[in-house]
């Protein structure tokens, strides 16, 4: 099946809002009305605002701290530092080693040193400028190398490596006949969600418990870290999902839930907490920055014989995921392709520089810009064309991957590649067909030519795992109570704008012949749906939603089949009734099913258990697959170093469409993610300081940059998958940054190796 | 907060006149309507006028409301995303927006809805570049604009049809 701009393939032949269908989204209207409910948006009567005061150095001695000018303000109703934290001092993902608020040292511009509570964000700010902190300046380390090299004394008690992961497969000293080599670089990328960090926190009378509304990935998780550093029971810590507003793996760290919280508590009122842009590009985590060093051995024909790679990945002053984002960057070392034997080196090392952690693809992005400029490179040095090299290496279901681990999952590459060679390129000259000044690269803003404008083709293929890695119980729950005809779902399944409470919708109409499925507040009040990241969602929480569904479909054919007299194995549902399959003749609505009667159940869902790495990084870690291809036309104009992307062809590894337009969405949005990394985002770092928080300085893709994307949905349902469908959202955004810049490689014989690609890269 | 420039004013908001009371001079058209006026629907994404989430007009004019100061639109005519559909109906450009899957997390709607209306009524049949240089100013996150754009394109082709 094929989309295009134009084609967006509404299917014909199946229930309005089943599987496979277009359905709409059931928070659409309040979304376009303006009145759906974002976690900013929210208001408690009698409440106050908090605001956090943040570290101006990347590492500095806390002398002394003096918050009595605070207090002075008219309308400051609480000030905290750590000594006010009453539970664990620290929090974190993995390890639980960042401070709730800095103690006696600062590890990071913008680490949190305190907090206000007040009537006005005014006040608050006023506030803050009266506390005064004396701080002793600390030599910085920003180097990751020298992190590695043991350059540094220790900068936290867990020291300045986070982790270090080899990979050494098959026979070390293979060698072929032809070698490449490269180091690639990859700039830090914010994830830029809209929807700016806020929550409102409602405390319980006496303190003995808080109620917080959060725009989270994963509101478990959060409720655990909050809880530990409150030292209040997890049942105390109710969590509600309010309105949320993009996540990209930028919602996965905790920010401001504990401090919003022990703000209600200190001062008995409903405290809000809402960050500014500039704050939150110091309050999440960001991609990690990269230098990758990869060599490539092949014969002469192009088939890869070993690969040798180095990662170095800068996790910044806190682990945060830094240790299984390294995971991923090693494991995905051979990108697509088959390859028998490797040696690969990883760190993840702690510096001065901002935190890192996930973002959209997590660490996957840093190893396919590197593995495939080589695969480029190869084959060139092999006399052939991209596409070639790469159909030859192709990976497929049952090959080994240089983890030991199979790959179970399908694994259509050849056909990702061959899918995306076949849609057409773009017909219209460079500047177009009206010569429009805004076709070119820069816009009106620049002073490109057409005559000096060059077109490149590029390619990029990726592979991506799915779900969470190395021996995690990773699971989602999900209740449905079938009533009168209608279901009603809850989940904790954190929806951030990706669709999974369309595609829930979806399943129990499939699933239970009902037209209407309620969905209860996503909250703990149910257990875990695990975090809305590593495309995981529809296949986990969708397991979760598919399996409770069927458990309810079962007692529904229990009590047909007993009112019939007959075998319940007998019943299935056909469009909205039940049928009994042994009879044509004998069926019933399933609201005349369930007049009357209620079912309620509650499942979780799990997949197969995956392992650690070992020492040499073997193992089974890994519990699934997907694949894209990527291909891209840019115009350049060389002399000024300007690009413009002129489209993006893909084919991607599906499974299956639940929802082919909301398929669609995670690619367009993905690609637009990958373009903006390739060509201009980038968090310019200097000696520990964010020199770009703004979404003035930092640029992100607008609808002129926006390439013609054409796509076709490779659906090979996947056998290991509740609904046969892979995750969607995290592949479009990998190969595509490789795949422009091999674009601009092209255009311009320039060797580019590192992104976001600067004019000065390309022009100077 | 207690502060010696407490301001009283009114504002005129979707054909309705709304008292601002106690409010502080410093306070933004964004701040106002949100805080104030219990108008959520414009977004802050950025305090600087490149996002276009807070994108609100006033006498007609598309303006973001980030960097407008409140106190400075009293007599001038403010309409936001909910005076766009007052009776709870969607308009063509709403329904647009849902029937091309425009919508993800929804943050940037508001603004755009504002954006699209504002570029309909003057170009009712803006060419793609029309659209994507009228739309530059409002940052999407999730959607990559594909579906935003084929939005306009159906809301604008709808308007057309008799």
């Amino acid at each position: 099946m094929s989309l295009t701009d134009t084609d967006t393939a509404r299917r014909t032949g199946v229930r309005d809002g089943a599987i496979g269908t277009n359905a709409a989204r059931p928070d659409g209207v309040p979304k376009v009305l303006g009145t759906f409910a974002f976690s900013n948006d929210l208001h408690a009567d009698g409440m106050l605002w908090g605001a956090t005061l943040r570290s101006p150095h990347p590492h500095a001695r806390i002398v002394s701290i003096d918050v009595s000018g605070a207090w002075k303000v008219s309308g400051v109703e609480a000030v905290i530092t750590a000594d006010d934290v009453p539970g664990a001092p620290t929090y974190g993902l993995i390890t639980q080693e960042q401070p709730v608020f800095a103690g006696d040292v600062v590890r990071y511009v913008g680490e949190p040193v305190a907090a206000v509570a007040a009537d006005h964000p005014e006040t608050c700010r006023r506030a803050l400028a009266a506390i005064v902190v004396a701080y002793e300046a600390l030599d910085a380390l920003t180097d990751p190398e020298a992190a590695i090299a043991g350059a540094h004394a220790p900068i936290h008690p867990n020291g300045n490596v986070i982790r270090h992961q080899r990979i050494v497969a098959g026979d070390v000293h293979a060698t072929g006949g032809v070698t490449v080599e490269g180091t690639y670089e990859i700039g830090m990328q914010d994830q830029a969600f809209l929807g700016l960090e806020a929550a409102l926190a409602l405390p319980d009378p006496g303190g003995a418990g808080v109620e917080l509304y959060i725009a989270t990935q994963w509101l478990h998780e959060d409720r655990k870290q909050v809880a530990a550093c409150l030292g209040l029971a997890e049942d105390k810590v109710r969590l509600v999902l309010s309105g949320t507003g993009g996540a990209f793996g930028g919602r996965e760290d905790i920010s401001l839930q504990v401090h919003t919280c022990l703000l209600a508590l200190r001062t008995g009122r409903p405290v809000k907490m809402a960050y500014g842009r500039e704050e939150s590009f110091y309050g999440h985590v960001h991609r990690h920055p990269a230098t990758v060093w990869m060599r490539h051995h092949a014969r002469a024909d192009g088939t890869l014989v070993k690969i040798e790679a180095r990662f170095v990945l800068d996790g910044g002053a806190y682990a945060s995921t830094s240790s299984a984002v390294l995971i991923n960057a090693v494991t995905h070392t051979q990108g697509p392709y088959r390859c028998a034997n490797a040696v690969v080196d990883g760190w993840a090392v702690r510096t001065n520089n901002p935190p890192c952690g996930a973002m959209r693809g997590f660490g996957v992005v840093q190893a396919c810009f590197a593995h495939e400029g080589q695969m480029d490179k190869l084959a060139d040095a092999c006399g052939l064309d991209p596409v070639t090299i790469r159909l030859r290496n192709a990976m497929r279901t049952g090959d080994t991957l240089i983890t030991g681990q199979p790959v179970e999952s399908v694994a259509p590459v050849e056909r990702c590649i061959r899918e995306t060679a076949a849609l057409p390129m773009p017909t219209e000259p460079i500047g177009g067909f009206d010569g429009d000044i805004l076709r070119l690269p820069g816009g009106t803003g620049r002073t490109a030519d057409s005559t000096h404008v060059v077109r490149g083709v590029g390619w990029g293929v990726a592979i991506k795992n799915l779900m969470y890695s190395e021996g995690f119980d990773d699971y989602a729950t999900a209740r449905c109570r079938l009533a009168e005809g209608a279901a009603t779902l809850e989940f904790a399944t954190a929806e951030v704008g990706q669709g999974f409470v369309t595609i829930a919708q979806q399943i129990a109409r499939t699933l239970l012949g009902v037209s209407e499925v309620l969905l209860e507040p996503m909250s703990t009040r149910i257990g875990s749906a695990g975090s809305t990241s590593a495309s995981r969602q529809t296949w986990m929480s969708g397991g979760a939603v598919d399996a409770v569904c069927r458990r309810v479909r079962e007692r529904l054919f229990e009590e047909v089949a007993a009112a019939w007299g007959v075998d319940p194995l007998r019943l299935v549902v056909d469009g909205t009734d039940v049928v009994d399959t042994m009879d044509a003749g004998r069926r019933m609505a399933v609201a005349e099913a369930t007049a009357g009667i209620v079912i309620d159940e509650t499942c979780e869902y799990r997949h197969r258990p995956t392992e650690d790495l070992d020492e040499n990084g073997q193992g089974h870690c890994h519990v699934a697959f997907a694949f894209v291809a990527h291909r891209a036309v840019v115009d350049v104009d060389p002399e000024l170093g300007l690009v413009k992307v002129v489209q993006i062809a893909t084919a991607q590894d599906i499974g299956v469409a639940l929802n082919p337009l909301s398929v669609l969405g995670q690619i367009e949005g993905g690609i637009a993610q990958g373009l903006g990394l390739a060509v201009m985002e980038e968090i310019v770092i200097t000696d520990g300081r964010i020199r770009n928080a703004s979404f003035t300085d930092y640029l992100l893709p607008t609808t002129l940059d926006a390439p013609q994307v054409l796509a076709t949905l490779i659906e090979e349902p996947e056998p290991m998958a509740p609904l046969g469908a892979k995750g969607v959202g995290e592949p479009p955004c990998i190969s595509v940054t490789p795949a422009i810049v091999a674009a601009i490689r092209a255009a311009t014989g320039r060797a580019l190796e590192r992104v976001p690609v600067r004019p000065q890269d390309i022009c100077l | 907060m207690s502060e010696p420039t407490n301001l009283h004013y009114r504002l005129h908001v979707n054909g309705a006149e709304h008292d601002v009371a106690d409010a502080w001079l410093g306070e933004s058209l964004l701040y106002v309507l949100r805080e104030r006026l219990g108008l959520p629907g414009a977004k802050g994404a950025c305090e600087q006028g490149e996002c276009g989430s807070c994108s609100v007009l006033v006498d007609g004019v598309l303006l973001c409301s980030c960097l407008v100061l409140a106190a400075s639109a009293v007599d001038r005519q403010i309409a936001t995303v909910e005076g766009l559909a007052p009776d709870g109906s969607l308009t063509d450009v709403q329904r647009a927006f849902l029937d091309e899957g425009a919508v993800q997390c929804g943050f940037c709607t508001p603004g755009l809805i504002v954006a699209v209306h504002d570029l309909l009524d003057a170009n009712p049949h803006p060419s793609e570049l029309e659209v994507r240089e009228a739309l530059s100013g409002n940052i999407c996150r999730c959607t990559g604009y594909g579906r935003i754009l084929a939005a306009v394109q159906t809301a604008a082709e709808r308007r057309s049809e008799p």
